[in-house]
């Protein structure tokens, strides 16, 4: 039987003075290593930033959030859900050094005047880059604050031109097991999309950088399109293909979990992700040796209401989340 | 194993129990968890991961044991082992608390500073609500804090005088509800991950070895046990 009362044991008894003693020392010697070990980690991981970034020129714009500290670049670039390089956020910066992003070129494709493949030179020169301070609000219930650089995506869909019955954006990924893990479970490659009215939208940035320079790999590099008033997984990441439809493209986390990830995906603090509140977030922007994470109310639309809400008047927002 | 060696082996064991915590200081210490996007994230999942892995080695003891009569004493490791995982596990609750649910540690801090004793209290009680929220509608916290109060109704009834006051039959009779807490504990790491994630795959596989490990023992003594029916019956 194994529920014997056993007689308590004297505190005397339990560790003889130079036994703890040793224990002492070899703890010591225990956490120095783990510090070293911390230090090697830092060295290894956060060269591989700068590897491949390149600053560019860019012009300051009015569409900059002002009211909120930017959140530290090693901490926007060391967080990134990028499920083609691991189900970790701290897996793309360790993984995406693999990704090759030159040469790289987009193809045009779907209902357009004249499908073409674009050369991401060509597309990076096309406009002159901006930079904009966005708010950047994830569907885990935490937000950074990020400047990214580009240029309105509505550039360049008026410059290749889709036909009237174009009704959708579709957006695809890089899907390469060669340099990416690509995990089983999702079907890829990453699809996504917007409505052409939401892809038209003066925020929706056709984005090549962010902090002033070409994106990091862990990104979404070289090119991606930021939708801020959405949740993050709906601005596409290592675009290949941009594909006008006249149906609503099928989305990857929709696919995945059609009650979580609505295809709209709008930020909104009304509506519950099922598994927790949208209500409040972490504000992921704190700097130097401050641990504490403020939770703050989230914004309708993200705190862009007056820039996109016309755009779904007389929507149930509740039904098309 | 001789029974004198069992109190070092214990210190050893509490030692190396406390390493991940002591890691933590180290991190807080040298920066590092202040260069974490996300130290909240980081901080409620490094607690919870092992109090999940400390709850499975309790749960691997019996299993083990068993392999070989000469691995008898480990039993008298259990208990330690139990209740450094409900350490963990009440770091975990209470880092969703203070720093997860939007608990406004810094203003109870100044409070406290300032001489206002009740400020930690009013400011629980500003989020109040939207913890209350999280446990009526959120079902991986309800399994997860399920999972809580078993680890803390066992730590509560872990004394050998509350053995004796129970009584060994209904104090295993409770303990043996670590088994639920096992299963409660991995069905919240499911339910937490987002489809097409099976990071929790591994603790699973673990907890069901150990599972069917378990019901594999009982069967056996079953089969082994002298049929009593007859006496029971007249």
């Amino acid at each position: 039987m194994l529920l014997r009362a056993e007689k308590p044991i004297p505190s005397s008894e339990i560790t003889p003075k130079e036994v703890y003693e040793s224990f002492k020392m070899t703890r010591r010697r225990v956490l120095s290593g783990l510090g070293a070990v911390g230090a090697a980690a830092a060295i290894a991981g956060f060269p591989r930033f700068a590897h491949a970034e390149t600053p560019f020129k860019f012009t300051t714009s009015s569409y900059t959030v002002s009211d909120r500290a930017t959140t530290p670049e090693a901490k926007a670039k060391s967080y990134n859900n990028f499920y083609e390089f691991g189900e970790q956020k701290d897996d793309p910066a360790r993984n995406a050094h693999k990704l090759k992003t030159s040469p790289w070129s987009v193809q045009i494709e779907g209902l357009v005047k004249t499908p073409q493949t674009l050369d991401l030179d060509k597309i990076m020169a096309f406009r002159p880059i901006e930079q904009r301070v966005y708010r950047f609000r994830c569907v885990e219930a935490w937000s950074m604050v990020i400047p990214w650089d580009g240029y309105p995506l509505a550039e360049l869909i008026k410059f290749v031109n889709p036909l009237p019955s174009a009704k959708f954006v579709q957006f695809i990924s890089l899907a390469d097991r060669k340099t990416e893990d690509l995990p089983s479970g999702i079907n890829w490659p990453y699809s996504e999309g917007l409505r052409m009215d939401e892809a038209m939208n003066p925020l929706t940035l056709l984005t090549f950088g962010s902090y002033g320079q070409t994106l990091a790999n862990q990104q979404g590099a070289p090119v991606r399109v930021i939708v801020p008033w959405k949740y993050g997984f709906k601005s596409a990441k290592s675009i290949v293909k941009i594909r006008f439809v006249d149906k609503m493209p099928h989305t990857t986390w929709n696919d995945l979990n059609s009650d979580e990830y609505g295809f709209y995906s709008n930020v909104n603090p009304t509506v519950d992700h099922p598994r927790w509140s949208q209500a409040h977030e972490r504000l992921l922007n704190t700097s130097g040796n401050s641990l504490f994470v403020k939770s703050v109310p989230t914004l309708p639309f993200n705190g862009y209401a007056n820039e996109v809400a016309s755009m779904y008047t007389g929507m149930d927002l509740k039904h098309f989340y | 194993m001789p029974t004198r060696a069992i109190p070092y082996l214990k210190a050893v064991l509490h030692l190396l129990c406390l390493l991940p915590l002591l890691y933590l200081v180290q991190q807080y210490r040298n920066g590092a968890l202040a260069n974490l996007a996300d130290p909240t994230n980081y901080l409620t999942h490094f607690t919870g991961d092992w109090a999940l892995w400390l709850l499975l080695a309790d749960l691997a003891v019996t299993p083990i044991r068993r392999l070989n009569p000469a691995l008898a004493w480990l039993i008298r490791l259990r208990r330690m082992v139990g209740l450094w995982a409900f350490l963990y596990a009440t770091l975990h609750l209470l880092i969703y608390v203070l720093l997860f649910s939007g608990y406004d540690l810094p203003a109870a801090w100044a409070g406290l500073q300032a001489g206002h004793m009740g400020e930690p209290w009013n400011q629980l009680r500003l989020i109040w609500p939207r913890m209350l929220d999280d446990v009526e509608k959120r079902p991986f916290i309800q399994v997860g804090l399920f999972a809580w109060v078993i680890l803390l109704s066992l730590a509560v009834t872990s004394p050998q005088r509350v053995l004796r006051v129970m009584g060994g039959k209904n104090w295993q009779r409770l303990h043996r509800t670590i088994y639920l807490a096992g299963i409660a504990a991995v069905v919240h790491y499911w339910w937490l991950v987002k489809a097409g994630v099976r990071t929790p795959w591994k603790v699973t596989a673990v907890l069901a070895i150990l599972l069917l490990a378990r019901i594999a023992c009982s069967a056996m003594k079953w089969s082994l046990k002298p049929r009593r029916a007859a006496p029971l019956t007249t």
